[in-house]
């Protein structure tokens, strides 16, 4: 796969009145054609910058950043703006035009790239009707709901077919269920119009939902990057690893041990699960191979890019050589920790 | 009706047609200070509005230079003004008294304080819609025109039925300096031959003519946010 947009060695500085600021510092970053790529961070992580840095909203202070391999880093203004009708960009608070109807505001960047009208129209009922707004084509901004704010935002983005739409915070205004609406939407711009995402979040959860590959984002340094499955199964780093937590709850935390260990008796351990795991083979025959007793006391198992993962926590009672080979038996097949003794 | 406040009685035969005249030149006044101010005032309002740090047209000299300008002519009373600017009108205009010169010195003065109310209701834009106007590849001209005065439409037409009130209130003063209309003729008919009817006509037409403009300022602008 070709690659679109690549950070070299990127940073951004500012420059405000007391001090400077790091926003991003240097980093490197590729993104493939046809892919939803996430970037997760928490709040003045330097995501925003990051993504404004790809349409030049922001300008790079250091490095090189190649977008569709064109060096927006040393390009003028002007030259800018052509770049920026191939890249479509969606907005947390959607920042519609509030003086023009919905078809005028998908209408608006086919005005700007000099598209006659009888165009202008078939191209705004085709994008209407693809987010499923047509017939909202003359209302008001704000005459619609947030969700449908975000699908003529995501209509606007894609009214002169970019390759790249950008997307910061895209569903971070919204209700869970209008959020996976929106999502859904997005994936469905990838799959169908091949056009390649960047999805910058502070949710876990999006980036499970839609994205392929991801990258964690801290202090303006990328902290961990790879594909979502990698980095959810195995995370690094401590900030991936509460991102994580946020969305698959199945490792007890401390309180939950506490209470696990008053309840019971038997040796506890947290096992890996993968899809693909014969697990539960495994534990069927833990009585008959060793006469070990196993109870499952914590645990959560959800999907990542349509592959199961999760992790399940079991208190195992039995004779202590007999449950050590039931471990034994178990870390051949995947991931296990003892949690105590 | 006979009473002590009537020491004059009015023969509105010979005043009516005055009346009428001085009307038409206070609207000819007020509406060319309205046209040629209110575009001035619109670019210079743009201007401070764009030039300022962080804006589309960022540029902190010309920013500078423009607020210290408006800063200084805006609080000036208006009489004044036209004194201040004595020379300036003889330059431009060739007299300084007369309709005219007060026209230039209502157009100076309107030019300044529209200048400020455009500032203010382009400051209140939500700058997300100039950011996706950028991101779909809009220059600052484009933005201008296709964004923020549509954006701004509304309060901006409220903000110009207030200037209008303020200019008729200028363009009584204009008598000073021969403007003639309204106010003029109110002072040299009414107030200095102690004939209170004449000034009272002439409240009730510009109580008439004010309420007229801001019902249509407020239908305009009412059509305009579609409230
Ligand atoms: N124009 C600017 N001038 C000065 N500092 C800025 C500017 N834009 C961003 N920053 C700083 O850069 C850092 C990163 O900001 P950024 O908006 O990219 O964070 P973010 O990850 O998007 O945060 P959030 O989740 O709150 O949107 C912050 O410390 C911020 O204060
Ligand atoms: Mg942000």
């Amino acid at each position: 796969m070709p690659t679109i947009v690549q950070f070299e060695a990127v940073s951004k500085t500012f420059e405000t009145k007391q001090q400077t600021v790091t926003a991003i510092d240097g980093i490197d970053l590729s993104v493939e054609e046809g892919e939803i790529f996430g970037v997760i961070g928490y709040s003045g992580a330097g995501k925003s910058t990051l993504v404004r840095l790809v349409n030049g909203l922001e300008r790079i202070s250091a490095g090189r950043l190649l977008v569709d391999g064109q060096d927006v880093g040393r390009m003028r203004e002007s030259e800018l703006r052509k770049v920026r009708l191939g890249i479509g960009m969606i907005f947390q608070q959607f920042n519609l035009f509030q003086s023009r109807t919905v078809a005028g505001n998908v209408a608006y960047p086919l005005r700007v790239a000099g598209w006659k009208k009888p165009d202008r129209d078939r191209r705004v009922a085709e994008l209407l009707d693809f987010v499923g707004l047509l017939n909202r084509a003359h209302d008001y901004p704000d005459q619609l709901s947030g969700g449908q704010k975000q699908r003529v935002g995501i209509a606007r983005a894609l009214a002169t077919s970019p390759k790249l739409l950008l997307a910061d915070e895209s569903t971070s205004a919204l209700d869970p269920e209008t959020t996976q609406e929106v999502l859904r939407l997005l994936q469905k711009v990838n799959r169908e119009l091949g056009v390649t995402i960047i999805v910058i979040t502070h949710e876990m959860d999006v980036v499970r939902s839609i994205a392929d590959r991801v990258a964690v984002l801290e202090h303006g340094k990328i902290v961990e990057q790879g594909a979502v499955f990698d980095v959810f199964s195995n995370p690094q780093t401590d900030t991936a690893r509460r991102f994580i937590s946020t969305v698959i709850r199945n490792q007890p935390s401390d309180n939950d041990l506490d209470r696990l260990q008053k309840a019971h008796t038997g040796r506890i351990v947290n096992v890996e699960i993968h899809e693909s795991l014969r697990i539960g083979s495994i534990l069927s025959h833990a009585f008959s191979d060793h006469g070990v007793q196993f109870e499952v006391v914590y645990g959560g198992i959800g999907a990542i890019q349509e592959r199961s993962f999760g992790s399940l926590t079991l208190e195992l009672d039995g004779p202590e050589t007999s449950v050590d080979a039931l471990i034994a038996q178990l870390g051949s097949v995947t991931t296990v920790e003892e949690v105590r003794a | 009706m006979s009473g002590i406040v009537h020491t004059v009685t009015t023969d509105w035969g010979q005043m009516f047609p005055l009346l009428v005249e001085n009307l038409g030149l206070t609207l000819y006044m007020v509406v060319v200070t309205l046209i040629i101010g209110g575009l001035l005032g619109l670019v210079l309002g743009i201007l401070l509005y764009t030039t300022r740090r962080g804006n589309i047209l960022q540029n902190v000299v010309v920013f500078n230079v423009l607020n210290v300008v408006v800063n200084i002519v805006r609080p000036i009373p208006f009489i004044i003004l036209i004194a201040t600017l004595g020379p300036l009108t003889l330059a431009v205009v060739g007299t300084t008294i007369g309709s005219n010169a007060a026209i230039f010195a209502m157009i100076v003065g309107a030019t300044f304080g529209i200048a400020r109310i455009v500032e203010q209701n382009l400051v209140t834009i939500d700058p997300g819609t100039i950011e996706a106007a950028r991101a779909a590849g809009a220059g600052p001209w484009r933005i201008i025109f296709t964004l923020l005065v549509p954006e701004a439409l509304g309060p901006l037409i409220l903000g110009y039925t207030f200037v209008f009130i303020a200019i008729v209130d200028m363009s009584a003063i204009a008598g000073v300096i021969g403007g003639r209309g309204l106010g003029d003729f109110a002072i040299q008919y009414g107030y200095a031959r102690f004939n209170w009817e004449i000034t009272f006509a002439v409240v009730v037409v510009i109580v008439v003519l004010v309420q007229l403009v801001q019902f249509l300022g407020n239908w305009l602008a009412r059509k305009a946010l579609r409230r």
